[in-house]
C-alpha cells in the first residue's frame, strides 16, 4: 500500500512540474479568432495579423478556423464548454443573435469605430430593438456568374442580360459540345445559395419581396418563387453529367480546369479562381426576365466579428475589434480578399478588376440579402435547410417547383406568425 | 464455520484488481451514458436554464411533425443499412473465411489485404470512394466502359434511390474483414479429424461445409450478427464524411447517427438542441439494447455449443 502512495505522489509531483513548465508566463497576450473561413488562413496569418501586430507589439493574434459546415455547431459547443477563442466570427442574423442573448457575446455599441458603419451594415448583428450591436461588420459577398472568357471569345459569344439570352447561350454552348453550366447538387447548399438566392432577387424584386415574406404578405407559393424554381429546373440539361453526386470542390476544380463554361457562384471565389485558372475570367450579373427590367443583386452581409464575453483579455480584444472597424483594415481586407467587400463607410479602392466589376453592380442594381437569413430561420423546420433540400430536389428533378413552394411554405406556416 | 470465516475475510485483492477497470469504465462510460439519458428528460430554456420536462421530449420525437418523420426515416434507413450488411457483408465474410481456411500458399497475403480496409481511417475510405465514383473524374465509369457496361454507370452517390445502397456497400467493403477474421478463426479451430472422417464416409466438400463446419461455427454467426447490429446502429462517420450532416440527397442517407448529430450540434442556420439530441441518443441506446437482449435470450441460449 505504501508503495502505491509513493507512486501516486510521484505522479502528482511529476504532473505539477510538467504543468509548471508548460504554463510559463508569456510576455504577450494571445488572442484567438474563431472563424469558418479556413480558405483565408494564409491571408490572415501572412497579411492581416502582421499588420495589426506591427502596431500592437504586446498582442499576438492566432487565426483558428473550423470547417464552414461545422462552424456553428463546434462554436456552440466550445462556448458552452468555455473553451472558445477570444474573438468570434459572427454569422449574420439569428445564429449570432442567439449567442448574444445567451450571454456569449458582448455588446459593442460603444466600441470606438462602430460609427464607421451604416445601419444596413449593422442590421445583421444588432438586437431586434436596435439597441445593442454585438459584432463589428466585416464584409459582404455578391452573387453572380463567372465564365470562361476564352471559350466565349472562341465562339464569339457575349454575356447574357435576359433569361432568354441566358438559355440561348447555354444551348449554343451545348451544341458546340461544351458543358455549359457547372454546378453540383450533392452538397445541396449550392443549389439554394448559388441558384435560388442568386437569380431569385430578380423575380421577387429584392428587398420588397424579402420584407414581404417577413410581413407575411408574400408566400413561397407565389409566382415569383415558383418561377425561380422553374428557372432552376431548366438548368438541369446543361449541367455536367452526374451533377447529382458532384460536390462544391468538384465544381470549383471542374470550372478552373476549363471543362465547364459558366459557373453560378459569388464574389468570394475571386482569389481562388484567379490563382487556379489558366484562362481569362469574366463575370455577369444574374439575368433579368426582359431587357430593361430593374435588376437586383444578392449583396449579402456575410461576416462580422464579436468578442467572447468570457475572454480574459477583454481590453486587448477591444483594441483588435476597433482596428477591424478602422479604414486601414477595410482597405487591407478588401484587397487581400478580393470578393469580400467592406461594409464600412470608408472609401476603399480595390486593385482587383473582377472585384471592382462586382462592386460596380451596386451602382446599376439594387442590393438585397438572402431571404432566409433574417427572422425566418428561427424556427423548426429551419427555412434555410428546407431551401437547400428543395432547391437541390428541383434541379435533380425529384421535386416539382410547385411542390417545392408548398413544402417550404407549409414548413414556415408551422411556426412563423408574421 | 468455514462460511462465516470466508465472510469475515473480505477478498481485498479482488476489489483491488477490479478497481482500475471499474473506475475507468464508470467515469468514462457509465456516468456519461446515465447523464445523457438524464438530459433527455430536460429542456433548455432561452437563458440556458434547465427544467425537468418528463417524457415530453419523447412525445415530441414520436409525434411532432418536425421530428417524427425524420426519426422514422432515419430508423428505416438504418434498418436498410443493417440488412445490407447482414445480407452482403456477412455472407461474403463467411465465403472469404472458408476460402482462406482451405489454405494455399498465398493465404497470408490475402488475409492481410482483405483486412486492410478495416484498419484504414474512415475519412480515407470515404475520400477514396468518392473519387472512384465521382462522375467528373472518377475511374468507375471508365472501368465499366472498358467492359462495355458504361451505360450502367450513374451518379450513384447523388441519387436518392441509390445513395443509401452505395454508402452501405462502401461500408461493407470497409468492414468485411471483421466477419472474415472471426469466421476464419472459428473455422481453423475445427479439428481436422472431423473433416477427415467425413471425407472417409464419402461426403462432398459442399456437404462437409454446410453439415459439419457451419453448425460448429454457429455461435460465431451469432456474435458477428450482433456486432454488425451494434456497429450499424452506431454508424455515423462514413455517412458524415461522404454526405455531410444533412445526409443528402433529400435525407436519403440519413441514419440515426447523422440525425443525432444534426439535432444535437445543429447545422448551418439550424441551432443545436442538446436535449432533443440526447433523446435521439437514448432511442439509439434502447434500440441497440433491445437487439442485444434479443440476441442473448433468443439466440445465445438456444444455439448448441460443442466442445471440440
Amino acid at each position: 500500500m505504501r508503495k502505491l502512495f509513493t507512486l501516486i505522489s510521484l505522479l502528482i509531483g511529476l504532473s505539477l512540474i510538467l504543468t509548471a513548465c508548460g504554463g510559463a508566463p508569456a510576455e504577450k497576450v494571445t488572442l484567438t479568432i474563431e472563424s469558418w473561413r479556413n480558405d483565408d488562413l494564409s491571408i490572415w496569418t501572412d497579411k492581416i495579423i502582421p499588420a495589426f501586430e506591427a502596431k500592437n507589439p504586446n498582442i499576438h493574434v492566432v487565426f483558428a478556423p473550423t470547417a464552414p459546415a461545422d462552424y456553428n455547431g463546434v462554436l456552440d459547443t466550445k462556448l458552452q464548454g468555455g473553451t472558445a477563442g477570444d474573438l468570434i466570427s459572427c454569422r449574420p442574423f439569428d445564429a449570432s443573435l442567439k449567442l448574444f442573448k445567451s450571454g456569449y457575446l458582448t455588446s459593442l455599441s460603444d466600441l470606438p469605430g462602430m460609427s464607421n458603419f451604416g445601419d444596413v451594415a449593422k442590421s445583421a448583428w444588432i438586437t431586434d430593438d436596435g439597441k445593442d450591436a454585438f459584432c463589428v461588420p466585416m464584409a459582404s459577398v455578391i452573387h453572380g456568374f463567372f465564365y470562361n472568357k476564352d471559350i466565349f471569345d472562341k465562339y464569339g459569344l457575349k454575356e447574357p442580360a435576359t433569361r432568354d439570352e441566358f438559355f440561348a447561350l447555354l444551348q449554343a454552348l451545348k451544341d458546340k459540345g461544351e458543358t455549359p453550366l457547372v454546378m453540383g447538387t450533392a452538397d445541396q447548399w449550392e443549389a439554394a445559395t448559388m441558384g435560388f438566392q442568386n437569380i431569385g432577387p430578380n423575380y421577387w424584386k429584392g428587398e420588397d419581396g424579402r420584407l414581404a415574406l417577413i410581413k407575411g404578405t408574400a408566400k413561397f407559393t407565389d409566382a415569383p418563387y415558383i418561377d425561380t424554381w422553374k428557372d432552376l429546373a431548366a438548368w438541369k440539361p446543361f449541367l455536367p453529367s452526374g451533377f447529382e453526386a458532384e460536390k462544391y470542390p468538384d465544381s470549383q476544380s471542374f470550372f478552373t480546369l476549363g471543362k465547364g463554361v459558366i459557373y453560378p457562384t459569388g464574389s468570394w471565389e475571386i482569389s481562388q479562381f484567379e490563382k487556379d485558372s489558366k484562362f481569362k475570367l469574366g463575370i455577369f450579373p444574374p439575368y433579368v426576365q426582359k431587357a430593361g427590367d430593374a435588376c437586383y443583386i444578392s449583396d449579402h452581409t456575410d461576416i462580422a466579428m464579436g468578442m467572447n464575453a468570457k475572454t480574459p483579455h477583454a481590453a486587448e480584444a477591444k483594441v483588435f475589434l476597433s482596428w477591424i472597424a478602422s479604414d486601414e483594415f477595410a482597405k487591407l481586407y478588401a484587397n487581400a480578399l478580393p470578393g469580400f467587400f467592406p461594409l464600412s463607410s470608408a472609401k476603399v479602392t480595390l486593385d482587383d478588376p473582377l472585384a471592382n466589376e462586382f462592386l460596380s453592380w451596386r451602382q446599376t442594381c439594387k442590393s438585397t440579402i438572402r431571404n432566409s437569413y433574417q427572422i425566418l430561420s428561427r424556427g423548426e423546420p429551419n427555412l434555410e435547410n428546407e431551401l437547400w433540400r428543395v432547391s437541390a430536389g428541383v434541379i435533380n428533378g425529384t421535386i416539382t417547383p410547385d411542390d417545392a413552394g408548398k413544402q417550404v411554405q407549409d414548413g414556415l406556416n408551422k411556426w412563423y406568425k408574421p | 464455520m468455514q462460511q462465516s470465516k470466508q465472510r469475515s475475510h473480505f477478498p481485498v485483492h479482488v476489489a483491488v484488481f477490479l478497481a482500475p477497470a471499474v473506475l475507468l469504465y464508470s467515469v468514462f462510460m457509465v456516468m456519461p451514458l446515465i447523464n445523457s439519458l438524464r438530459l433527455s428528460f430536460y429542456n433548455i430554456g432561452e437563458q440556458n436554464q434547465m427544467s425537468y420536462n418528463g417524457l415530453q421530449n419523447y412525445v415530441k420525437l414520436f409525434t411532432d411533425s418536425n421530428f417524427a418523420p425524420f426519426f422514422w426515416r432515419a430508423l428505416k434507413n438504418n434498418f436498410v443499412f443493417f440488412v445490407i450488411h447482414v445480407l452482403v457483408q456477412n455472407p461474403i465474410g463467411l465465403m472469404l473465411a472458408a476460402l482462406l481456411a482451405e489454405g494455399g500458399r498465398v493465404r497470408n497475403f490475402f488475409r492481410t489485404v482483405l483486412f486492410m480496409p478495416t484498419v484504414l481511417s474512415v475519412v480515407i475510405i470515404g475520400f477514396i470512394w468518392q473519387l472512384i465514383l465521382n462522375p467528373l473524374w472518377g475511374v468507375a465509369e471508365g472501368m465499366l466502359k472498358a467492359v462495355h457496361l458504361g451505360y450502367l454507370f450513374g451518379p450513384w452517390l447523388g441519387k436518392p434511390e441509390s445513395a443509401l445502397i452505395t454508402v452501405s456497400l462502401i461500408s461493407v467493403w470497409q468492414f468485411v474483414g471483421i466477419p472474415m477474421i472471426l469466421f476464419y478463426a472459428a473455422l481453423i479451430g475445427i479439428p481436422d479429424e472431423l473433416t477427415e472422417a467425413a471425407h472417409v464416409d464419402g461426403a462432398t466438400a459442399w456437404n462437409i461445409f454446410w453439415r459439419i463446419k457451419f453448425p460448429l461455427i454457429l455461435p460465431t454467426v451469432g456474435i458477428v450478427s450482433v456486432l454488425t447490429f451494434v456497429g450499424n446502429f452506431n454508424a455515423f462517420d462514413l455517412i458524415y464524411t461522404m454526405k455531410g450532416a444533412n445526409a443528402g440527397p433529400d435525407f436519403a442517407t440519413d441514419i440515426m447517427g447523422t440525425l443525432f448529430y444534426r439535432t444535437f450540434f445543429g447545422q448551418q442556420l439550424q441551432l443545436g438542441n442538446p436535449t432533443m439530441g440526447a433523446t435521439v441518443a437514448a432511442m439509439m441506446f434502447l434500440i441497440i439494447l433491445t437487439g442485444v437482449l434479443l440476441y442473448m435470450f433468443l439466440w445465445a441460449r438456444r444455439v448448441q455449443t460443442y466442445e471440440l
